[in-house]
């Protein structure tokens, strides 16, 4: 029996530590998610730190990250296992006059078995943090795979038995919401949805990331950020996003959010033409205000 | 009440106000409460949302009732602001209504100052203060008085709080940028609001203590943007609403392109199947299929922007617009007692608030005496924009066939029908209510088959089963 964090409190400041700034709901399910061994699906826009959660849980806790990266067209041959047919062949070819009892038995052993992702998390011995990432953009038949997996933490492979987990891993899987994951999917995980963070926090992260981001830019950069966000655009600038603006900022050796400044490098937030001649209008709007006083 | 009723009342509200909360999360839930404790209130909350809530467009109904079965205190509090007194009779009227404005002027002050200051403590002191002084109504007798967010919120008058705010931001302090106007007033009015939610809250845990949380659960917790009707809906749920189609539109046309994927295989592809099956040793272990080409249907959306059915008609063309891809050509009209054709005023990527504004002009030019007349409409979509409606089109009507007592012109809507290759009527009224009153809708819905849809959810199994 290991545990992952001691309390909500012990799991704020391990994140932390290793990086990551959690609010009090992401420390206490991610708290939860260690203590009643539940799989912990992580909600939100794109570009929020949901994989970056999972990460820092890895880092916080020494464990290792295994990762899935799911995509359409993902199968069990590349989630789960497959045999090494190439292998099998050399083998049955190389067999002679040995009975095809013996080979039949030989090739379907540890030795000819490809280990994919869920598998390999779920037969190491160490402690390990599993990330499904993306988990929407699988097909429904994946989330039946996966059902096995997350709640028995076990695997059957026809030819060899049943693999149990030695040790549950720590399993994080990521979603942006593009589809309704299936109720058995959800009701098997703890659910925490990831949002923008308010300014504090943004500008807490901005300065953590970036280092030699002064204070004053800091705070400027996450005030026009969250602005930009209430803007109602295609696609709301992320928090890494702002990091990266932060650090384009710096690396340009502006140490003022003017429009100039604003106009020259807006591109490294905004990716549409039409967000961004959205939010020039409306910066522009807001600065003039500022000015006439 | 035990903890662990109080537990399952809160699983049945939630069941009730629409969260499908099953038997295993549940479980999940006692769980997780028994390894927090009950010592940070945050921390359960999170803790039950994570094992309760798996939807997020739910979370606002889960923290509503979380506030009312698990109230952060109880009666007034420590600081103890109950009702005012009432038997201070030996003072005149004046002099009464003399203390309570400068009572009041006294809450402004401080209340804009813990405002400016973001002082999330003194605020909620304020809430309380605010609520226990301001916000008892009257009963009729020992026991049935209550409280009301309506009476505090009057008395205050947050609109003269936004104002004075607005004026503190934009003067700056010691340690804070001045802010310009606009942005002054956009923060002033955001951190208002945020207050104003909070007494809103506050008077509904007070009046949870007194009647019993599931009498507020069922009286003022709102169901789930997805399931408030369109017709009932209030000005800032409009907004939530419409802030929700794109995500809506987005996750439609992924889940519709994925089923599009499945069912159609298209004939064989040859190169790839042979390219695959040499590292199977020329074995085709696997067929791979030329993607078929997707049909796709013209659709002309023809709908009543009158007053009452306004929003609905808005929300369903911005979500058909939003989903243009899926469609070969849509075309859109609208109508009162007149016919406009509103096709040029959705362009791919415009932006839904005013696309918004541009309809709600357009209603004028679809009015001519701006009653609904259904009949008239229908007869001059038919002689003007006649040709629209072919045998590759479907016709989408959209409306609560309230026409007035005119007369409906069945012959008419039969006509446009037979030419169509499909036609459906939307109606965002409750079948129960169809028919009442001056409504049309059985006796149009003999000609067209007519779908009831009152909110986005329904109109999103609609949108989806008709591409």
């Amino acid at each position: 029996m290991t545990t992952w964090f001691d309390s909500p409190a012990d799991a704020a400041k391990r994140l932390h530590d290793s990086g990551y700034l959690a609010d009090t709901a992401t420390a206490t399910t991610a708290y939860l998610a260690g203590a009643l061994e539940k799989p912990l699906l992580v909600e939100g826009p794109a570009g929020v730190g949901k994989t970056e959660l999972a990460k820092a849980v890895a880092r916080a806790t020494g464990a290792e990250l295994v990762r899935l990266q799911c995509y359409e067209g993902l199968d069990e041959a590349r989630a789960l296992y497959e045999w090494n047919y190439k292998k099998q062949l050399l083998r049955i070819q190389a067999a002679g006059d040995q009975s095809w009892e013996q080979t039949h038995d030989d090739i379907f052993t540890e030795e000819f078995l490809l280990t994919r992702p869920l598998l390999t998390a779920i037969r190491r011995e160490e402690q390990t943090v599993l990330l499904v990432d993306e988990v929407d953009k699988t097909d429904v038949e994946v989330e039946g795979l996966l059902l096995e997996v997350l709640s028995d933490f076990q695997v059957t492979i026809p030819e060899m038995g049943t693999v149990s987990a030695v040790r549950r891993p720590f399993v994080v899987l990521t979603s942006n919401a593009t589809r309704e994951l299936s109720e058995a999917v959800k009701r098997r995980c703890l659910f925490l949805h990831l949002d923008y963070p308010d300014a504090a926090r943004e500008k807490e992260i901005v300065v953590s990331q970036v280092p030699g981001v002064a204070d004053r830019l800091a705070a400027e950069l996450v005030e026009t950020v969250a602005r930009l966000r209430e803007l109602e655009l295609k696609k709301a600038p992320s928090i890494a996003e702002s990091v990266d603006w932060a650090r384009t900022l710096v690396a340009l050796e502006v140490d003022d959010l003017d429009e100039e400044a604003v106009g020259a490098t807006l591109g490294v937030v905004l990716k549409h033409a039409s967000d961004q001649d959205k939010a020039l209008a409306a910066l522009r709007g807001h600065q003039a205000g500022a000015r006439r006083r | 009440m035990a903890l662990l009723d109080r537990h399952i009342a809160f699983v049945e509200a939630l069941r009730a106000a629409g969260l499908p909360v099953s038997l295993s999360e549940d479980l999940d839930a006692v769980e997780a409460v028994t390894q927090l404790g009950l010592a940070d209130r945050e921390a359960l909350r999170a803790g039950l949302a994570a094992t309760l809530v798996k939807r997020e467009g739910h979370r606002t109904s889960f923290d509503a009732l979380f506030d009312l079965w698990f109230p952060p205190l109880l009666g007034a509090g420590v600081g103890g602001h109950g009702a005012p007194p009432e038997d201070e009779d030996d003072r005149t009227a004046e002099q009464v209504a003399q203390v309570l404005r400068t009572e009041v002027e006294a809450l402004r002050q401080e209340l804009s100052q813990a405002l400016q200051d973001e002082d999330a403590d003194r605020l909620r002191e304020l809430t309380q203060e605010a609520v226990g002084r301001f916000g008892a109504m009257p009963g009729r007798g020992q026991g049935l008085s209550s409280w009301s967010s309506y009476n505090a919120l009057q008395r205050i008058d947050p609109d003269t709080v936004v104002l004075r705010l607005a004026r503190a931001l934009m003067a700056g302090s010691d340690d804070r940028r001045p802010l310009s106007e606009e942005l002054a007033m956009r923060t002033a009015t955001r951190r208002v609001e945020g207050w104003r939610r909070q007494v809103e809250g506050e008077v509904r845990r007070r009046v949870a203590e007194e009647k019993g949380a599931e009498h507020v659960a069922r009286t003022t917790v709102r169901p789930s943007v997805d399931r408030i009707p369109f017709t009932a809906a209030r000005r800032g749920e409009i907004e939530e609403m419409r802030r929700q189609i794109y995500p809506l539109a987005r996750r439609l046309a992924s889940r519709l392109a994925k089923e599009q994927h499945a069912r159609r295989r298209g004939p064989l592809d040859f190169r790839r199947t042979v390219r695959a099956s040499v590292s199977t040793g020329g074995v085709p272990l696997t067929t791979h299929h030329r993607p078929r080409r997707p049909h796709r249907t013209e659709l002309v959306v023809l709908c009543d922007v009158s007053g009452s059915v306004a929003n609905f008609a808005a929300f369903t063309l911005l979500l058909v617009y939003a989903l243009q891809e899926q469609f070969s050509k849509v075309r859109a009209f609208t109508f009162v007692d007149d016919v406009a054709e509103v096709t040029g005023e959705f362009r791919a990527g415009a932006d839904p608030e005013e696309t918004l504004t541009r309809l709600t002009e357009s209603a004028r030019h679809a009015s001519l005496w701006g009653r609904t007349d259904y009949g008239r409409a229908l007869r001059e979509f038919r002689s003007r924009f006649g040709d629209a409606v072919g045998p590759r089109s479907s016709l989408l009507v959209l409306g609560d066939a309230r026409s007035n007592y005119t007369d409906p012109r069945l012959d008419v809507l039969r006509d446009l029908a037979d030419r169509a290759r499909h036609a459906w009527w939307l109606n965002p009224e409750a079948t129960a209510q169809w028919d009442t009153g001056d409504s049309a809708a059985s006796q149009y819905g003999e000609v067209v088959p007519m779908v009831e849809c009152r909110n986005l959810a329904q109109l999103t199994a609609f949108v989806h089963d008709i591409v």
